[in-house]
């Protein structure tokens, strides 16, 4: 037997440890799905459309056939309907239209990059060779780009729906009972109060994690068994059942390490359909892992909204009623959850405020651009951005202090739990003491003092300060919530614990990390519940056929719903040992006490460890009458509701009013996430939160031409910042324990991007606010920022320019040149 | 992402590279450095038969003294040139430059001639190289030509080295004791510039004795703001005086439009940071 090693009491939680996966993950020495080689394994190449939107009228695929190295070359008529399809799991409304998303298109293609054909040949190379030889013709239609152009229903993303109205979904107080009448509040503000109305553009983002998406599927044993990069291994399994006729008990799906993803994996792909599709046809293992440029075009983009806000206030800046109108871009289908991304916002617009009244209406709608779904924060992001703008605008007009304006409305902290005017119910907060810290850390005197000198002399560089006081939902889903919302599945969390033999635990969770660091910090929670060292405990994941229950990784849940069930289990353990250690002490299971892995008769030195007991059922040499061997257990937790952190972020930004360049000064945030398992991953979670949020401020847009063709196809034109590109962030927390889950915790994982990006446009703003200007469209370019000191606040003349610079010859030869012609070869790459 | 395929060549001496050259015919590439040829044959915007691969060739690399001039071989790595004292000595407003090129993984793969003939208006050493009155060396088969600064970049991608032909040097007269600055504006920090301007000026006694001045992705081709340069001779190095001769820096300037900047915008930007670069170039 293997001696392990005694605990020394000092509690898991709570500690700064290193990251165990850290080593793997960063050397890359690990399974990532691109590094898996199987036994006569083919690869794949997709051939794409180049086209936004067109009619597919001949695949001519002799060539490719032909090529060295091919074994097939597969069109959507080849597979049909048997090759399963791309679903929407949440149809926001009863009446939603959502057109069928086939992954190799049969002839209609709706946005640029759909996959018209697969190559499979016996190298990757050869797969790329052999595309290029496939010979598509397109009729091409009119291609309908823009969520306000496609409401008009003037030019059609996909003519046989007859509208490209998705669903309409509401949420208003006054019906709902938790609040009064938008209408009336906002009639009373107009004749004796303030009204700010807005219209805010959330520009198109793309997430753009570390590891492209790739696929390995094997179908030559009794189950397919299908490697991806996903963050949601078990709802593909599910769905590659439900599409295609294959039993769910035929499927393995194994995510193994995956390198980032946030919510751009929170996807069951075309890729990944037709990869199974192309293995089950040629009875071979197939690798596909997409470049780059597919990856932009191709995997689902976020965000995409036009907001139109009202909000109603007394005179003296006390909130009363907020109205939300707002159109959201799908893109050309309707993604797994990418209906509901904006509905995910609906309980966030009215965000720490005491509001009146409040309705919330959105209309979805479909184009010919790459479909939308969740992007890290989703929804949250789109309603803290509109709501922390507003606040800014409304002391601008009251003519206070930002932070003055939203203690004035925010939620008390004797007030906790508060039931929201949008009918939620927050667990808990104290933004009076995270706003105070904030302010400390930040000198937000001392910066108020110079952005006034370097007002009074006029200095060319101005300073602005930022202010983001947010909260968010945590912790889906309760699967009451979900179900009233027609969701297509629940929002529980399943964990086991293995007691081995040796004294080594494995804990099994459904959740699916891709970067979060869960081997790490659900071992610190297993050796707390359990009493053994962090080192002996494995976190094993992203295997239906090792974790066989579970829902993934997404909406901040994994540590709310997951990391409460990994405690439910260990629990259920301790109770179950608790029964063999009585009788191994020849003591009455009451009078045991149990703490740091050891059970010991109250009162006496008499005492068994519980990694003894888990040798004792494996030998089951001598347990109780009756008792079955064992001592493993599994746990599900639904939680009752969600839990809801918050923070106060402060942002100085300084302007260059010569030329419109920003550049950050400082930035200090403190959260109150709940209980923090591990300050450092907390740390790294908010560190990469805020620079995606601050990328969206100030960096990060998706741009088409006119043709649908995405102008911001790589890194050169879609301008990924980088760590040269930030600052040193300084980030602190405050703890309000929440309610909802017995270890206290609430979300991380959002927070930063969720936060971040209103701190930063306000501090833009406030920057320019003496010059006229009143707001600035994301992402602030310094071309915005100029053009809007230049026009003193109109920012009409500064939209996007929708070409990108050529940086290689456009002249070289066997160029495609996608819009200049019907017939194209296959690449689009 | 995998190129076409492609014969590869890697000749070890200039002839062998120029007879190579001659052999291979129309479709050919030649790679120096690669970092923005790799993209190309990966993006398979363009599949040359061949690829003439000069990373091989040692005396095409390093950094020498000739009299009055530095001389760069075409395929010195940016990081050489970087690390070159007599770079920073004497042309100081190219190691200005090159500091600010992409990043250190670019800067240590590609090479200072595989830029220039490369010929991207928004990269950052066509600017400095027009500004320093850089000669360049020429080799084809009928042996050595220089070609003056002014008459090397001829329009977008294009330079006067002919077929059959590689740009085997440069030599850039000394400017021992010029101050330089040279001014990138970007958004994100690895990216191409948006607008940028090299300035290197002679400060005697508080005066501006000599000044050049090159623009970065004002037009299809590196420019010289010559009006601008005679316009600062003589002016105090005070921001008064140099905001007025720079105020011309964008005339005859035909700049791109695109995601990054209109053409006005650009025009404004280089009149902002051509002052700037003077100001900090003459010590102001």
């Amino acid at each position: 037997m293997t001696v392990t090693e005694e605990r020394t009491g000092t509690p898991e939680i709570g500690n700064r440890r290193l990251r165990k996966e850290d080593q793997r993950l960063i050397t890359g020495r690990t399974r990532w799905t691109d590094n898996i080689i199987l036994p006569g394994m083919l690869h794949a190449a997709m051939v794409r459309s180049p086209h936004a939107h067109a009619m597919v009228t001949g695949i001519d695929t002799e060539a490719a056939r032909k090529a060295p190295g091919v074994v097939a070359v597969v069109t959507g008529a080849d597979v049909k309907d048997g090759q399963g399809a791309v679903a929407n799991a949440w149809p926001i409304t009863a009446d939603q239209k959502a057109p069928a998303h086939l992954p190799i298109v049969l002839d209609h293609v709706a946005c640029a990059g759909e996959i018209v054909a697969v190559v499979v040949a016996r190298t990757a190379a050869q797969a790329r060779d052999a595309a290029e030889l496939v010979d598509v013709d397109y009729d091409e239609l009119p291609a309908v780009l823009d969520a306000k152009e496609a409401v008009d229903d003037a030019v059609l993303a996909h003519p046989d729906l007859g509208t490209n109205k998705s669903a309409l979904w509401r949420l208003d107080s006054a019906d709902q009972g938790s609040g009064g009448d938008v209408d009336e509040e906002i009639d009373k503000a107009r004749a004796e109060g303030i009204v700010i109305e807005r219209e805010i553009r959330q520009q198109r983002l793309i997430p753009s994690f570390m590891e492209p998406r790739s696929t390995v599927v094997d179908p030559t044993g009794e189950q397919i068994t299908v490697w991806t990069s996903t963050q949601v291994p078990h709802i593909l399994r599910f769905l590659i059942a439900a599409t295609t006729g294959i039993p769910e008990s035929k499927v393995r799906v194994i995510a193994p390490d995956v390198g980032g993803g946030f919510g751009g994996k929170l996807q069951t792909t075309a890729e990944e359909f037709a990869t199974l599709a192309v293995a089950r046809l040629v009875g071979k293992p197939v690798k596909y892992t997409e470049t780059r440029s597919e990856s932009l075009v191709s995997g689902h983009h976020g965000r995409d909204q036009y907001q139109k806000l009202t909000l109603a206030a007394t005179k003296d800046g006390t909130v009363t009623a907020l109205k939300v109108d707002l159109i959201a871009n799908l893109g050309a289908y309707v993604g797994l959850v990418g209906g509901g991304v904006p509905v995910l916002g609906a309980w966030m617009y009215n965000a720490i405020y005491k509001f009146r009244a409040y309705r919330f209406t959105v209309q979805t709608v479909l184009t010919n651009t790459t479909w939308v779904d969740a992007y890290r924060g989703a929804g949250r992001p789109e309603a803290t951005f509109a709501i922390e703008r507003l606040m800014d605008d409304l002391a601008a007009e009251v003519g206070v202090d930002p932070l003055q304006i939203r203690e004035q409305n925010w939620i008390r902290n004797d007030e906790f739990p508060f039931t929201s005017v949008a009918g939620m119910t927050y667990d808990s907060g104290n933004y009076e003491v995270a706003t105070a810290r904030a302010v400390e850390l930040f000198d937000y005197e001392g910066l108020r003092r110079e952005q006034s000198e370097r007002r009074e002399r006029k200095d060319p560089v101005q300073l602005g300060i930022g202010v983001s006081t947010f909260t968010e939902m945590c912790g889906l889903a309760p699967s009451r919530v979900l179900g009233a919302l027609n969701y297509g599945a629940g929002g529980w969390e399943h964990a086991s614990v293995r007691m081995l033999a040796t004294g080594k635990v494995e804990v099994i969770t459904g959740t699916s990390p891709h970067g979060q660091g869960h081997e790490t910090a659900w071992s610190q929670i297993a050796a707390d519940r359990l009493g053994v060292p962090f080192e002996d405990i494995e976190v094993l994941h992203g295997d239906t056929q090792i974790a066989p229950r579970g829902l993934d990784t997404y909406g901040s849940r994994s540590l709310v719903v997951g990391g409460e069930a990994v405690v439910r289990a260990a629990d259920k353990v301790v109770e179950k040992a608790k029964v063999v250690a009585a009788h191994l002490l020849e003591a009455s299971a009451d009078d045991l006490e149990f703490s740091n892995g050891r059970f010991t008769v109250r009162g006496t030195d008499n005492g068994i460890g519980i990694t003894e007991i888990a040798t004792a059922q494996f030998t089951s040499h001598n347990l109780p009458a009756g008792f079955e061997p064992g001592i493993d257990a599994d746990a599900t937790f639904d939680p009752d509701d969600f839990s809801f952190p918050h923070g106060t972020h402060l942002c100085a930004v300084e302007v260059d009013t010569e030329t419109g360049q920003t550049t950050m000064r400082k930035y200090v945030c403190v959260d109150d996430v709940g209980q923090i398992i591990n300050p450092l991953i907390v740390e790294g979670q908010v560190h990469g939160g805020l620079l995606q949020g601050i990328a969206q401020a100030l960096w990060e847009e998706a741009v088409f031409d006119d043709q649908g063709t995405l102008v911001t196809g790589s890194f050169v034109d879609y301008t990924l910042p980088t760590a040269a590109d930030t600052i040193s962030f300084v980030t602190e927390n405050t703890t309000s324990p929440s309610t909802t889950n017995t270890l206290g915790t609430k979300g991380v994982g959002e927070a930063g991007s969720i936060a971040s990006t209103p701190a930063v446009v306000n501090a833009v703003v406030d920057a320019l606010r003496p010059l006229g200007v009143t707001d600035v469209q994301m992402p602030c370019t310094p071309k915005r920022v100029w053009k809007a000191i230049q026009s003193a606040g109109s920012v009409s003349d500064a939209a996007t320019i929708d070409s990108a610079q050529p940086h290689f010859d456009p002249g070289a030869p066997n160029q495609d040149a996608p819009d200049t012609g019907t017939s194209t070869n296959g690449a689009g790459q | 992402m995998i190129p076409a395929s492609f014969d590869y060549l890697a000749p070890t001496s200039v002839a062998d590279a120029l007879s190579a050259l001659a052999e291979a015919g129309d479709d050919v590439e030649v790679l120096a450095g690669g970092q923005s040829l790799l993209p190309i044959l990966r993006m398979r915007l363009n599949a040359p038969d061949k690829v003439i691969d000069l990373g091989r060739i040692k005396e095409l690399q390093g950094v020498s003294e000739d009299g009055d001039h530095v001389v760069i071989g075409a395929m010195t790595t940016y990081a050489d040139v970087l690390a070159s004292d007599l770079v920073r000595q004497h042309a100081g407003l190219l190691t200005d430059a090159i500091a600010e090129v992409a990043d250190p993984q670019i800067r240590h793969r590609g090479t200072v001639g595989g830029a220039l003939v490369h010929a991207d208006p928004a990269g950052d050493v066509g600017a400095p190289a027009l500004a320093l009155d850089t000669e360049f060396v020429i080799t084809g088969s009928g042996g050595e030509r220089t070609v003056a600064a002014g008459d090397f970049f001829q329009d977008l991608f294009e330079t006067a080295v002919g077929e059959g032909e590689l740009l085997t040097a440069i030599r850039i007269p000394k400017h021992t004791g010029w101050g330089h600055r040279y001014e990138k504006f970007v958004r994100v920090s690895h990216q191409w510039s948006i607008v940028a301007v090299a300035a290197t000026v002679r400060v005697d006694g508080g005066t501006i004795a000599e000044a050049r001045i090159g623009l970065t992705n004002m037009g299809s081709t590196p420019l010289r703001a010559t009006a601008v340069e005679q316009a600062l001779v003589g002016k105090a190095a005070t921001d008064e005086a140099v905001r007025d001769a720079c105020a011309a820096a964008a005339d005859g300037t035909n700049p791109p439009s695109d995601l990054n900047g209109d053409s006005d915008y650009r025009k404004h930007l280089a009149t902002v940071l051509t002052r700037r670069a003077v100001l900090a170039a003459a010590g102001g």
